[in-house]
């Protein structure tokens, strides 16, 4: 295999907490992403899914330096992005782009749209006349299924949908080699989202650019990605091919996700898995395999000692005591 | 007769001196212990329509502007505002999307279920935390009685809607409205809260309306369905007979563009268009300028409703015909 585009080794970010009233005790660390360690190839998308607070945004937001991670190593074509000065990092921020969530809070509402995509241009110095950044904008404004015309227009006149169409050609007119999008679909109503989904996958296409795709939503992370890789409580439970570990989950949390959502189809009635309790709180996650609260498989090992990530084929692995254990899954109704 | 009956319900946002139609002509019936669910995307009237249902929309910029409401035989919109306050809370509760924002944060919940509880009951206070306690029992939270003393910060999202439902059914209602109850809620989480209020309700007899834009939530939860696009309901079935066969292209155009969790496709088959804004005037159907079907007669003329059988209405100039 070639070497990948971007490595990830044990990466931590851990928020010290303040006090919260003068001369109280100190807030124990958060440890929001804990041990985090994964590859993404060029030209592939790897879903990162799991529920709120699992620390997969952290991840993103530790990628592009927008927090400062604890330890680890992020090795871009072999160099580590986290141990870069700003300023030796900043022109690789050209290369590691950002698409965040909320499209009405990641526009500035007093710029024009051709002003949003032009700053970009300036500061990575990618056009050297204002004609040249111009056909270039309008250039990017078409990719995104956008009217060139539109580009004297403030943010306020657009749509959710078509905010984040601008929002995307504000990361695409860089030509990134890495884009990391942040649950960029989940603020759209639903008609909206299909059409974003095809234009981020269409461009993903075209460009080969690689793209770490971060979402809760399990169809969504189906739809978009290559490969997939399944968050908990700071740590990746289980990766693998999109594929693999939509048929065949090997991990409970991995299998609880998937019969947890709920499908468009009234013969499912009745039919849902029961989950047990609620998501522990990564600022006092539970010893051991820190799923084990909730596992219906949890055995008294998983209390005490933090299961190993263990390959199971090729590029399917998945953190768990009990893998070989476990009931084979039954077939997807 | 059904418990809950909406006629003709029209709704209008007052702005700038002008009123803007935000639902038109909806009606639905719902019987004791069904479940109606009403499904659609931003700005579609499916919260103002439960919101008036309520009787929330007083002092709003919002108005009822036509049809009836007639809720266990008596009419609603008519009744003095007193009367509906004593029916609020009681007879019919309501539970909201965000629970951090629906609870009280400076109060502790016990208090804040006792005093739903006295507001409707003559019950004094130590009787009611009693009660309190056992509600929080029956929305299964662990150590009911200590939990009474817990503030809403102290507590998890999933934990506050749960607060939220034994507030709602504190005094027995009739009817349940549910707007996006599990929407702030992580899938797990929501899987567990709908089975409790399915729980309740199989328990209680109790009717409920569930308001969502996830026709995943919708399609597991509900008896019946009703769609709303741009303030009217474009069709309405048994939940069987809309997700077998959908008959408006807006219905089966949402259905198609959910990205499935359980198979692959290349490019998801996504409505055109964007959703209309509240101010924009669309003359005929209103979702003729996304429709894939649309023809001349759609820009100019309101469809009128077609009825198939098993109720199934849909209000659209060229319907789909079922499979055969």
């Amino acid at each position: 295999m070639t070497a990948p585009l971007l490595a990830v080794r044990n990466l931590k970010t851990h928020f010290r907490a303040g006090r919260s009233w003068p001369f109280g005790p100190r807030a124990a660390t958060l440890k929001a992403v804990d041990g985090v360690s994964f590859e993404i190839q060029a030209g592939e998308v790897l879903g990162l899914v799991g529920e709120s607070g699992c620390g997969k945004s952290t991840v993103g937001r530790t990628l592009t330096r927008l927090e400062p991670s604890t330890s680890g190593e992020a090795l871009l074509e072999g160099q580590d992005i986290l141990q870069l000065s700003q300023a030796a990092f900043r022109p690789l921020r050209g290369q590691i782009q950002m698409i965040f969530q909320d499209p009405f809070a990641s526009l500035n509402p007093r710029l024009t749209i051709e002003q949003t995509l032009a700053e970009p241009l300036r500061i990575h110095r990618l056009a050297t006349t204002a004609k040249e950044a111009r056909a270039r904008i309008a250039e990017i404004l078409t990719l995104v299924g956008l009217d060139p015309k539109v580009m004297t227009r403030h943010p306020h006149q657009f749509s959710g949908g078509q905010r984040q169409r601008i929002a995307i050609a504000r990361v695409m007119i860089l030509s990134p080699r890495l884009v990391i999008a942040d649950e960029p679909v989940s603020a759209l109503d639903v008609s909206i989202q299909a059409q974003v989904l095809n234009l981020i996958k269409e461009i993903q296409r075209k460009s080969s650019v690689a793209m770490l795709f971060i979402s809760h939503d399990l169809g969504v992370v189906r739809h978009i990605s290559d490969r997939v890789a399944v968050m908990y409580l700071g740590r990746i439970v289980e990766t693998g091919p999109k594929a693999e570990v939509f048929a065949r989950p090997s991990h409970p949390y991995t299998r609880l996700l998937l019969e947890s959502t709920p499908r468009p189809d009234p013969a499912r009635a009745g039919r849902r898995a029961k989950a047990l309790g609620e998501p522990a709180s990564a600022a006092a996650p539970p010893p051991g395999c820190s799923f084990h609260p909730r596992c219906p498989f949890a055995t008294e090992r998983c209390r005490i000692e933090a299961p190993a990530y263990a390959a199971l084929s090729d590029n399917h692995g998945s953190a768990c005591h009990n893998i070989a254990a476990l009931p084979g899954k039954q077939a997807n109704e | 007769m059904a418990l809950l009956e909406v006629r003709n319900l029209c709704i209008a946002v007052g702005s700038g001196g002008a009123l803007l139609p935000v639902v038109e002509d909806v009606s639905f019936t719902v019987e004791a212990g069904r479940t109606l669910g009403i499904v659609g995307e931003s700005g579609c009237g499916k919260s103002l329509t439960s919101l008036a249902i309520m009787g929330l929309l007083e002092g709003s910029q919002v108005r009822i502007t036509g049809g009836e409401i007639r809720f266990a035989g008596r009419e609603l919109t008519k009744l003095p505002a007193a009367e509906r306050r004593a029916i609020m809370g009681d007879q019919m509760a309501m539970i909201f999307q965000e629970p951090m924002t629906s609870l009280n944060p400076v109060y502790r919940i016990g208090d804040q279920i006792v005093e739903v509880l006295r507001q409707h009951r003559s019950m004094s206070r130590r009787d009611a935390l009693v009660r309190a306690a056992e509600l929080l029992a029956l929305v299964r939270i662990p150590g009911p009685a200590e939990r009474l003393k817990s503030y809403p910060h102290q507590l998890s999202g999933g934990m506050r809607q749960r607060v939220m439902i034994a507030m709602a059914i504190a005094c027995d209602p009739s009817l349940l409205i549910a707007d996006e109850p599990t929407t702030a809620l992580d899938v797990t989480v929501q899987a567990q809260i709908l089975d409790l209020l399915a729980d309740l309700q199989a328990r209680t007899g109790m009717a409920v309306v569930l308001i969502s834009h996830d026709l995943g939530v919708i399609a597991e939860t509900c008896q019946t369905i009703a769609v709303m696009y741009r303030g009217r309901i474009v069709e309405s079935a048994s939940a069987a007979g809309l997700f077998a066969a959908p008959r408006h292209p807006y219905t089966s155009g949402l259905m198609a563009s959910i990205p499935d969790a359980d198979a692959d496709c290349e490019t998801l088959p996504a409505i055109a268009g964007r959703v209309p804004r509240i101010d924009e005037r669309i003359g005929g159907c209103a979702f003729h300028p996304r429709c894939p079907r649309a023809a001349s007669r759609c820009a100019i003329e309101p469809p009128a409703t077609a009825t198939y059988p098993e109720d199934h209405v849909v209000l659209c100039h060229f319907p789909e015909e079922a499979a055969p």
